[in-house]
């Protein structure tokens, strides 16, 4: 076993984190203050490659591994937890999906312009009643000649309204199954600009402020029949194993939010003075400075587990990487609760103002615990992987 | 049009400057970068190959320990199609004059149009390496450039001065020193890394340079003599006095004098 990372993992951190502080942290504040989703870095994340990572190169992507694409969210979010939920929704709730279950003519037609990042994704699946409750869909989609007609609403949308290409979940019909009739689901790819695709309502959030969550509203809203994405009725399939990848990438925001809270604590603490000395000196600080590494360093090889994980199943299309998500998700977010919440109390009042990135940090960390299966849905998974 | 840029792998001052006894930088135990006027002009190469990939080649070179691999690595990364490391132990310890020999010796084995280095690395601050090359090659030169165009068989050179700047142009094969103010370097791409650690890079020793005397090589061939290094000083607060301007002129004359300056 060896826990050191290559050369080209190496050189990619040293990319992502150079991009981070320049680019991103700069602005980290101002998105968060106004709500503004950051259209400039999102393109110049384009231009630098980030929106393809894992996406091989014949469809435009960068050809690189999970792994990669993990540590460049957790660079991101170590700096803004709003733009590395940006890339994250994007590929893995977009462009993954499309790679993974969308016909020849799908991928030559999505991918080029997801991976170069001229076109941005996102993942429709929630609605007000089917949350955890996937199977509650009440969104439908029905036949009509060769195009599906789709009726209904998708609520809490990442990259809502700033996306160009959604996949996104409608029940097709109802089927038996052990004896019992339920919804079939399938799985749709939807343009922004189909007639009777529109946006509802903006949400206004504790944290990621600056990312687009919006409702979108499907009215009479026809799309051809071959943007049905997989199977008829492989739809729940479909959306569970998006969420697979999703975890990983959630985890490895959740990971760099905790991480840079604890950079900025370090930093605060040794600059800190109260008693006539640093507040670093202090035992306790120092107590639980070491906690929040420890932990921070755990969560950082269960999301990498995680990644190297899903790159295996890459490359057999065996290997199950639901469990490994799920723990680094579930372990990844509580650490990120629990850090940046340490962070704040170890900053005192000044962690309590909007002048410290720690205080953005502790909001940006309880979606964490929430979106892409909350930290219940994860315990859900990894004991019925136990129990089986 | 083939373009040579040749770059330096430098300690990042962040890291902190370490010395071997014999003055010079210990190179292996720091921190270290692609120095900042060298990625300009691999910036502004790989600019020209933007406008016409198919007929662009852009080759980085390099002088240094093994390591400085890494540096062309990174400029693979960014787009550079080909790497080459000179390195041998004969070469350690090379001044400028030491340093251009080598690598026009490198140089005489390439094929190229255009040869761009930085105007001066960051951690000797001379701007003599460029200048010494294209004299050892025996082609033009335009040090400082600003902004760089290529038109049929020339290059067309801001070349920056004083508070003006002149337009050169120069017929290739030429080389051209660039600042880095010529532009904002583009990242790497997480692909290009990829692919650039797969990439093979040309190493080439002390046998593989032409026509370069063994005098003229590593630290014997250097007539730099190092005297003293150090890190830098920080410099002290300075003296401040408030004088009319007749008493100013007095006192900064009187410094000035006691100093023996003037």
């Amino acid at each position: 076993m060896d826990f050191t990372l290559s050369k080209k993992h190496e050189m990619a951190r040293t990319l992502f984190r150079e991009f981070a502080e320049k680019e991103v942290k700069p602005l980290a504040q101002e998105v968060d203050e106004t709500e503004e989703f950051p259209r400039a870095t999102v393109e110049k994340m384009a231009k630098a490659g980030f929106m393809g990572i894992p996406i091989p190169k014949e469809y435009g992507g960068q050809g690189c591994d999970n792994l990669t694409y993990a540590m460049c969210v957790e660079e991101l979010a170590k700096v803004c937890g709003t733009t590395a939920v940006i890339v994250s929704a994007h590929t893995s709730l977009c462009c993954d999906p499309i790679l993974t279950y969308g016909t020849e003519e799908q991928k030559q037609k999505y991918l080029p312009d997801l991976a170069s990042g001229r076109k941005i994704g996102a993942f429709g699946l929630t609605e007000p009643g089917a949350g955890t409750d996937a199977q509650g869909q009440q969104t439908k989609a029905v036949l009509e000649g060769d195009e599906w007609v789709i009726n209904g609403s998708k609520i809490f949308i990442t990259n809502g309204k700033e996306a160009d290409v959604y996949v996104i979940f409608a029940v097709t019909g109802m089927i038996e199954k052990r004896g019992k009739m339920i919804k079939e689901i399938s799985s749709f790819i939807v343009e922004k600009g189909t007639p009777g695709f529109t946006f509802g309502t903006k949400e206004k959030k504790m944290g990621i402020r600056g990312s687009s969550t919006y409702e979108l509203i499907f009215t009479d809203c026809r799309v051809p029949k071959e943007n049905m994405l997989g199977q008829q009725g492989k739809g729940f399939n479909i959306a569970m194993h998006t969420l697979d990848g999703g975890r990983i990438g959630i985890a490895a925001q959740a990971l760099g939010i905790g991480e840079g809270a604890l950079d900025r604590t370090i930093a605060y603490t040794q600059e800190r003075k109260q008693f006539g000395r640093s507040i670093s000196a202090f035992q306790n600080t120092q107590f639980q400075l070491a906690d929040m590494a420890t932990k921070a360093q755990a969560a950082q090889f269960l999301v990498y587990r995680a990644a190297c994980t899903k790159d295996q199943y890459v490359k057999d299309h065996k290997t199950s990487y639901s469990v490994e998500a799920a723990m680094a998700k579930l372990y990844a977010a509580e650490m990120a609760m629990e850090v940046t919440t340490k962070a704040v109390q170890l900053h005192g009042g000044y962690g309590y103002t909007r002048e410290y990135d720690v205080e953005r940090m502790m909001r940006d960390a309880k979606i964490t615990e929430i979106y892409e299966g909350t930290s219940e849905v994860q315990r859900m998974v990894i004991s019925s992987a136990l129990l089986k | 049009m083939k373009i040579v840029v040749c770059i330096k792998q430098v300690p990042d001052t962040k890291g902190g400057v370490k010395f071997n006894p014999d003055g010079t930088l210990d190179r292996a135990a720091m921190m270290t970068i692609m120095n900042p006027d060298d990625k300009a002009g691999l910036e502004a190469a790989l600019r020209l190959k933007d406008q016409d990939p198919q007929n662009t080649e852009v080759t980085v070179l390099t002088m240094g320990l093994p390591k400085a691999e890494d540096v062309l690595r990174e400029a693979l990364a960014m787009g550079a199609d080909k790497g080459v490391l000179v390195t041998d132990r004969v070469l350690g310890g090379a001044d400028t004059w030491a340093t251009s020999q080598t690598l026009a010796g490198a140089l005489r084995n390439m094929d190229y149009d255009l040869i761009i280095t930085g105007r001066q690395a960051i951690d000797g601050d001379t701007a003599q390496v460029g200048p010494q090359i294209s004299e050892h090659l025996n082609i033009p030169v335009i040090s400082y450039a600003q902004n760089l165009k290529v038109e049929g068989d020339s290059v067309i050179v801001e070349r920056q001065f004083d508070d003006r700047y002149h337009v050169l142009k120069a017929k290739m094969p030429c080389l051209v020193t660039a600042l880095a103010e010529l532009n904002d370097p583009r990242y790497m791409t997480p692909g290009g890394i990829f692919d650039a650690c797969e990439a093979e890079i040309t190493v080439w020793g002390r046998a593989d340079l032409k026509d370069v005397e063994d005098s003229n090589l590593g630290l014997k061939g250097s007539p730099t003599q190092i005297a003293r290094a150090s890190d830098k000083v920080r410099k002290g607060a300075g003296e401040k006095v408030s004088l009319d301007p007749t008493e100013a002129v007095d006192y900064i004359v009187g410094k000035l004098k006691e100093k023996h300056v003037i």
